[in-house]
């Protein structure tokens, strides 16, 4: 048989793991150029929390008890973090709907008939969503600044720690992502990747600290909300920025924020990692 | 020797439905396989069984060498694979796609943009290279996919369909491409469902149906399987199909039949262009007007008929492009 293939031209196969970052790299690039080019996607991706932050600030803000304080002021430094992490979680939706959506069009069979890393489709968009996701946090950061948020209002913190609390934000969403890309192979459709990508992130993002004083809740509720992983990120968000958080409450997540949210956030990590990964091995288009 | 295809007993069921009830090919190296078959009749499931995509049940599958249960990534890179979809990302540029492509290829980054300008020109895509593919053409798209397959050129390739729903001039286009390619060595498996494509192109043709290879053979071969020449007549008005009919059968070998609202008459006929000669005298002296009259040798249509029973149905819902019956026919226009 003879060999066409030009080995001079291919890269040395060299060990799997170099490779499966490369691999991982080259789509990453391929979809950041593509949201580059659908720059509504991102737009819109954008309206939806500074909606949030405009609305919970002015509608919500003097109604709500923060620690015993109605203040639109402290509700307001209270709320960002929340918003902040609901925002990072609706990656979620895009992930799953890039993945369904590169299934539904074929273009997986192409890929997976190509001798690349197995992960790296998936690897390569969570990548891309977790660029697109930093530059939404980057946008909403400001829009909360030019409403009134300030970083060290109830508690002094510094450079280092609210960098760690856009980092805790930025796992949470990497994590979330990879709950997308098993939603995006699982459905057949990018429209059902998108609506069952957002439909569960409502009670997930509203059971908990994220914009009202778990204390007022009801005791199994209040639960649910304290051990909600996404409650563990927003109380070390609310730490580490130095804002006003909710009641102190028992639960180890809530006592120990930073190390629940990492815990948290890599444990998701490595689950739907491995079962997206699983599945798009046998996947059909 | 086994070729650079071959593959014994694949099965693959889906559920209740078995998809493929043992299949076994074996293309020789450097030839034209083409994969015949109705919607269904898995065609698409045979092939991707054989570019690593599905795992059979049971069966044995090599590729250029190699066994592709076993080694499903050394297989990989040494296939092209063209699909039923074109498979380019549309928000990405021709030049763009092709140099990913060539990336997940494992080559370099020189190397497969070199590579990717290499392919453009050659299938005439250069002018829209710099332009997101979803501004291209049908035909435009399908030619990327095609170049896609070939950015590392490899020694065997599977093309699914490739010129579905493509209008006869980019089809005509991807023929030159794909005889290009089988003359510089390649071997390929071509599935199609235009009979007059597989006609065109394979050397060898295997007939699927219902997960089964009903028959195979080169197209000549087939022809012959399925019988002689038959003299078709359109006839000019309704009421002589009648005295046609009974015209026909003094020179047929065989029944004739009639399809009453196109006004077409089949007999199978032996004698070739003499007989023909006779009948068109013959229903000339009976003062019938006739439309269209010819000799029609089989064409893989009537193969595909006489094999299965059922005719291939090309899915046309694009664009209506037909298979073609113009293979064979002889034709006298009056």
């Amino acid at each position: 048989m003879s060999a066409v293939t030009d080995t001079a031209r291919v890269a040395p196969a060299g060990n799997p793991v170099s490779q499966s970052v490369r691999d991982s790299m080259v789509v990453a690039q391929r979809n950041l150029i593509r949201m580059s080019r659908i720059p509504e996607m991102i737009i819109y991706g954008l309206i939806q929390p500074i909606m949030f932050v405009v609305l919970f600030t002015y509608v919500f803000g003097g109604s709500m008890q923060i620690g015993g304080s109605t203040s639109a002021v402290d509700y307001k430094n209270f709320l960002m973090a929340g918003i902040f992490a609901q925002t990072v979680t609706f990656a979620t939706a895009s992930s799953g709907a890039g993945i369904a959506d590169d299934m539904h069009k074929g273009l997986i069979d192409r890929f997976r008939s190509l001798p690349m890393a197995r992960g790296a489709v998936l690897t390569g968009r969570t990548f891309a969503d977790l660029v697109q996701t930093a530059l939404t946090l980057i946008v909403l950061a400001v829009v909360a600044l030019l409403v009134g948020w300030r970083v060290g209002s109830d508690a002094p913190t510094n450079a280092g720690k609210v960098l760690g609390a856009f980092g805790l934000l930025l796992l949470l969403g990497y994590a979330f992502t990879w709950i997308g890309a098993l939603i995006g192979m699982s459905v057949r459709t990018p429209e059902a990747a998108t609506s069952s990508g957002l439909i569960w992130l409502f009670p997930v993002t509203f059971i908990s600290n994220a914009f009202v004083d778990t204390s007022h809740m009801t005791p199994w509720l209040r639960h649910v909300a304290d051990w909600n992983p996404f409650s563990a990120t927003v109380q070390a968000c609310r730490e580490l920025f130095g804002n006003p958080g909710v009641s102190p409450s028992e639960a180890w997540p809530m006592q120990h924020p930073v190390w629940a949210s990492l815990i948290y956030s890599i444990l998701i990590i490595v689950v739907f990692r491995t079962l997206s990964v699983r599945k798009y091995r046998s996947a059909t288009a | 020797m086994p070729g650079a295809i071959y593959a014994e007993g694949l099965v693959k069921t889906f559920g209740d439905v078995r998809a493929l009830d043992g299949v076994d090919l074996d293309v020789p190296e450097g030839t034209v396989l083409g994969l015949l078959g109705p919607n269904g009749a898995g065609k698409t499931t045979t092939v991707r069984c054989l570019t690593t995509l599905l795992r059979p049940d049971s069966g044995k599958a090599v590729v250029a060498g190699i066994d592709v249960l076993k080694h499903p990534d050394a297989v990989r890179r040494s296939i092209g694979l063209s699909g039923q979809f074109a498979a380019v990302d549309e928000y990405l540029t021709g030049r763009e796609n092709l140099q990913m492509v060539g990336r997940l290829y494992q080559m370099r980054a020189k190397a497969a943009k070199a590579r990717a300008a290499e392919l453009l020109e050659q299938f005439d895509l250069a002018d829209a290279a710099d332009r997101p593919t979803k501004t291209y053409s049908g035909g435009m798209r399908r030619r990327l996919d095609l170049a896609a397959a070939l950015v590392v050129s490899p020694p065997v390739m599977f093309m699914d369909e490739p010129t579905t729903g493509l209008d006869p001039r980019n089809r005509q286009m991807l023929w030159d491409v794909i005889k290009r390619l089988v003359s510089g060595g390649t071997t390929l498996l071509l599935t199609t469902q235009y009979l007059e494509e597989a006609d065109h192109l394979a050397h060898d043709i295997a007939v699927v149906d219902h997960g089964r290879l009903i028959a195979q053979g080169t197209s000549d071969q087939l022809k012959a399987r399925t019988g002689g020449e038959r003299v078709e007549v359109v006839v000019h008005e309704r009421e002589d199909i009648a005295t046609a009919s009974e015209v026909l059968r003094g020179f047929g070998k065989g029944d004739t039949t009639v399809e009453e609202h196109t006004r077409k008459l089949t007999v199978p006929v032996t004698g070739g262009a003499k007989l023909l000669a006779e009948v068109i005298r013959e229903l000339d002296t009976r003062g019938i007007e006739i439309d269209d009259i010819g000799l029609r040798r089989p064409t893989l249509d009537d193969v595909f008929l006489s094999l299965t029973g059922h005719v291939a149905e090309a899915k046309d819902e694009e664009n209506g492009a037909g298979s073609g019956d113009a293979s064979g026919k002889e034709a006298v226009r009056k």
